[in-house]
């Protein structure tokens, strides 16, 4: 009897030894997830659930959205080693073109949103224009976008002041809810499709999951020990069908949301798996090699700029439509937050590193701590500093971490 | 018996994957020009970032002994304390800056709170001139070329009261006189009791300076021989440094060149507006299939500029003349285009514009050629594991996984991991630049043996080699190009050391 209870502390105690070497490796990859997890308990415990409330979550993944996407662009700025500073009163400006198209011209939404996506390439490519033809820093390029834009968002709103949006279709972008299905008396309070795409999506990961390991166990590479793969997937699981779990106790899945989620899914998809996001990093990493490469360097300073152009249009969308209106101070600040959110999500500024997953994640911290804080009465001045803190303090840490991987 | 200027006792290292030293054991004596030698890999730099403080006491175990008493190195600084002052293997100077300022990088000479700038350039001035320097210690850094700039890294360190000098493969970038001019300064310094510790590929000059040798393999110490027992000789070197014997370090190949015109460049001239000269002028040459055409020249003579102006003319020169491959015209403004019509080109600076250092070693053996292994521009994984697999094991590539950081490769993979990018693009025209510079006597072998195999298989080659014995062991043919024209063109029969260095340097 003994004998077996040795044996299982040893396990044990291998199994603890695993994760500890596994996040003592891996720290700089699930630091990220670590801390949103840690601050969401702290603000559940600080508010007494009312942070964890379906209702906040809701919220929360709305307000997060409009810098979310400005985030997944800047991720790429950053990567090839620019800044864009103009995104902010880019996207406030093209939110106003954009109900002024609707409103004074009478255009319906589907023209709207991909003519407005479309001029936000066009100034996105007047940037890169700048930067890779005529070799101006982008900090300062943009910076003049930033008084340009700033301008024209005064320009356009002199006349009406703020412009109300009555198109109900354009406001369900901010505001409205993925329709529901019915299943008689099955759950009548939660939100069932919702749960149902949680469910596709914590199945999805686990098979892809199970499939690269098994994979990079046929060439030999490193992999998880198995009994901490299954803690990861648990932990990874819990958290997606936690969501989904409180976003069905409201509403369900917000169109935000999931135009949050498909910008991610593509930006993932194009970094990590195409010909494309290698050139981004390969140029990010050392320019002067990819050039040599033959990767044309120009280009990929181009579409870089061109996509953030479109980030910008629709953060700036996202923003207009949740507040039915386009206001003069829209766009004010976007950019830092968003370029918080990436230096919080992990990005470089020495180039070639940062994962878009990353920059959401940094973007959910930080909102997070917004809505957690205002949640506990916290004052915005006090919120500021907050905000500067956890920046500094996840920028430090992602440096501590990269000189111990020496 | 006294001990020992300096020990280290049974050192081991390791980093993630890989022991990089093993249970070394090293012991310099007072005085002596000591050298450090073995493959790529073999754990040389490592050795000496550790006696260094580069990695600090904690992160080895061992004992490292000055004068019979222990140290405790937790940095650079400490280690500086003791009298010891490396010079890495990339140069660290500050190229903005003036050459005083860089001598007294970070260990200024203060007055008060404020920087003695006169007793700076004076002292300045006296170390330049010990090592030989004729520079105004004014001057920027990057106007200098690389062999002065050597020899301001080896002021700075004197400036430092130094007892032990380290110097990691300090002549791998220099021209051979060059290489002459720091070797005497060893010699020189010796003479005014300071030791040094040289690591270098190059077995002549090995030869011709240590008191004693150490050889390493896969990080243990293999043995250490004294030169002036008659111990130091090539062929002895090599076999303690690979295991086994190399009777001819440039292999055989069959002569099968033809007639046929691969490639050929004519009253090819190049003028750089950066610069604001003419750096290439008339220049002709052509190589044939399956021929080795040797660059012989100086540094700077213009070799690398004229590869560059091939290869796409990334640096925007303006350019006249004419291009062909295979007797069809060809104009390329981007290395894009050069790659597609099936020329490649190694470069000689792995670290600048060779490598994407923070990436693994299989996105560096792919990168100029994702197309061949992606389908409608998406990555196919299975197949860049397998391509970045044949390069590893075809060039023998030492590292612990293809998803190894190139960066955490020593010096000569990663010159095997550039050359694997460029053979993946399975090139007609193959330009290498300094080849094996930075290479280990097996390697170079291997390389070597290598280029005899492509150009087997009809590839030509364009070899760009300041080591004249390269050039005149590998070559069919040689150019040998001066200020920017060739200077002359010898078949390999009629080719000698003399002849072309009459012609490189008149
Ligand atoms: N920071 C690091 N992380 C991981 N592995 C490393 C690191 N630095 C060195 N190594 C490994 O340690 C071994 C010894 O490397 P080292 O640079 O000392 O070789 P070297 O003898 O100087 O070779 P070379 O002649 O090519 O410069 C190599 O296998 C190398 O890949
Ligand atoms: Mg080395």
């Amino acid at each position: 009897m003994s004998s077996v209870t040795a044996a299982q502390k040893a396990k044990s105690a291998s199994f603890f030894n695993n994760i500890t070497r596994v996040l003592r490796e891996n720290i700089r990859e699930y630091g990220m997830f670590i801390a949103l997890f840690a601050i969401m308990i702290i603000f559940t415990i600080t508010t007494e659930g009312t942070f964890i409330s379906s209702r906040n979550i809701v919220n929360l993944v709305n307000q997060a959205g409009y810098i979310a996407v400005l985030a997944v662009g800047m991720t790429l700025v950053i990567v090839i080693r620019h800044i864009d500073l103009s995104v902010g009163f880019l996207g406030g400006f093209l939110g106003a073109i954009a109900a002024i198209g609707m409103v004074q011209w009478g255009l319906p939404v589907w023209i709207v949103i991909p003519m407005t996506m479309a001029l936000g390439v066009v100034a996105g490519i007047l940037t890169a224009f700048l930067v890779a033809e005529l070799g101006i820093p982008a900090f300062v390029a943009s910076l003049a976008g930033w008084l340009i834009y700033r301008g024209a968002i005064l320009v356009v709103t002199e006349a009406t002041g703020t412009i109300i949006i009555p198109d109900e279709t354009f406001a369900a972008i901010g505001n409205g809810f993925i329709p529901d299905i019915q299943m008689g008396a099955f759950l009548p309070e939660r939100h069932k499709l919702t749960l149902i795409l949680g469910l596709v999506a914590m199945v999805a990961l686990v098979i892809s999951e199970i499939r690269s390991r098994s994979k990079k166990m046929e060439y030999n590479f490193d992999v998880l020990p198995t009994d901490v793969f299954v803690l990861k997937l648990a932990f990874l699981s819990t958290i997606i069908g936690g969501i989904a779990w409180l976003l069905s106790g409201y509403q369900g899945l917000s169109w935000t949301a999931v135009v949050v989620l498909l910008v991610v899914a593509v930006y993932h998809f194009v970094t990590t798996q195409t010909v494309l996001g290698r050139h981004i990093y390969a140029v990010g990493g050392n320019p002067e090699a990819a050039e040599l490469s033959g990767i044309d360097v120009k280009k990929i300073t181009y579409i870089v700029f061109g996509s953030m152009g479109m980030l910008s249009a629709l953060s700036g969308m996202l923003f207009a439509s949740r507040l039915r209106s386009a206001t003069t101070t829209a766009g004010t600040l976007w950019e830092l937050d968003a370029i918080a959110a990436a230096y919080v999500g992990g990005v470089s500024a020495a180039g070639g590193v940062g994962k878009v997953v990353g920059s959401i994640i940094g973007a959910l911290v930080m909102m997070s701590l917004t809505s957690g804080m205002n949640l506990m009465g916290i004052g915005i001045s006090y919120q500021y500093m907050v905000r500067g803190a956890v920046l500094a303090a996840a920028v430090i840490f992602d440096v501590a971490t990269r000189n111990r991987g020496k | 018996m006294a001990n020992p200027l300096l020990e280290m006792r049974n050192i081991t290292k390791t980093f993630p994957g890989v022991k990089a030293l093993s249970d070394v054991s090293f012991e310099v004596g007072e005085g002596e020009i000591h050298c450090l030698v073995g493959e790529n890999g073999a754990g040389k730099s490592t050795l000496m970032k550790v006696l260094s403080g580069v990695y600090p006491h904690g992160e080895y175990t061992g004992e490292i002994l000055i004068n019979g008493m222990e140290q405790i190195f937790r940095n650079i600084r400490d280690s500086e304390k003791a009298g010891i002052a490396i010079i890495y293997q990339e140069l660290a100077l500050v190229p903005e800056m003036t050459v005083y300022e860089n001598i007294f990088l970070a260990n200024e000479i203060r007055k008060g709170p404020l920087v003695d700038w006169n007793e700076t350039v004076k002292r300045a001035g006296e170390v330049v001139k010990r090592v030989g320097l004729d520079v105004n210690p004014a001057a920027k850094i990057k106007t200098l070329g690389v062999g002065k700039q050597q020899l301001v890294e080896i002021a700075k360190a004197l400036s430092k009261d130094v007892k032990i000098l380290i110097l990691d493969e300090p002549t791998s970038a220099l021209n051979e006189g060059d290489s002459e001019n720091l070797l005497n300064l060893l010699r020189d310094l010796k003479s005014h009791g300071v030791t040094s510790i040289l690591i270098s590929h190059k077995l002549k000059e090995v030869i011709a300076i240590a008191d004693k040798v150490t050889v390493l393999r896969d990080g243990q110490t293999i043995c250490t021989l004294d030169a002036h027992k008659g111990e130091v000789n090539e062929p002895v070197l090599i076999k303690h440094m690979v295991g086994r014997e190399i009777n001819n370090i440039y292999p055989k190949r069959e002569h099968v060149r033809s007639d046929e015109v691969l490639f050929e460049v004519k009253n090819w001239s190049a003028y750089n507006p950066a610069l604001g000269r003419t750096i290439l002028k008339d220049v002709n040459f052509h190589v044939c299939k399956g021929e080795i055409v040797g660059l012989a020249g100086l540094m700077g003579s213009g070799r690398t500029e004229l590869a560059l102006s091939i290869f796409g003319n990334p640096d925007k020169y303006r350019i006249e003349g004419e291009l062909t491959i295979r007797g069809e015209k060809k104009r390329f403004n981007h290395p894009s285009q050069a790659i597609r019509a099936g020329v490649a080109y190694v470069t000689e600076d792995r670290k600048g514009d060779g490598l994407i250092l923070i990436q693994d070693v299989k996105q560096n053996i792919t990168i100029a050629n994702l197309r061949e292994i992606s389908n409608r521009g998406v990555i196919d994984s299975n197949a860049e594991i397998q391509v970045a697999d044949h390069y590893t094991k075809s060039l023998n590539i030492k590292t612990p996984s293809i998803e190894q950081i190139v960066q955490n490769l020593s010096g000569g993979n990663q010159q095997k991991v550039s050359l694997g990018k460029w053979l993946f693009v399975k090139p007609d025209v193959l330009i290498l630049d300094e080849p094996t510079r930075g290479i280990d006597v097996g390697a170079k072998f291997e390389i070597y043996t290598i280029m005899n195999r492509l150009v087997e298989q009809g590839m030509c080659i364009i070899m760009i080699s300041s080591e004249l014995p390269e050039v005149l062991g590998m070559s069919d043919r040689v150019y040998v190009v001066s200020s920017g024209i060739i200077a002359g063109e010898m078949p390999i029969e009629e080719a000698t050391q003399e002849k072309i260095m009459n012609l490189a340097t008149n």
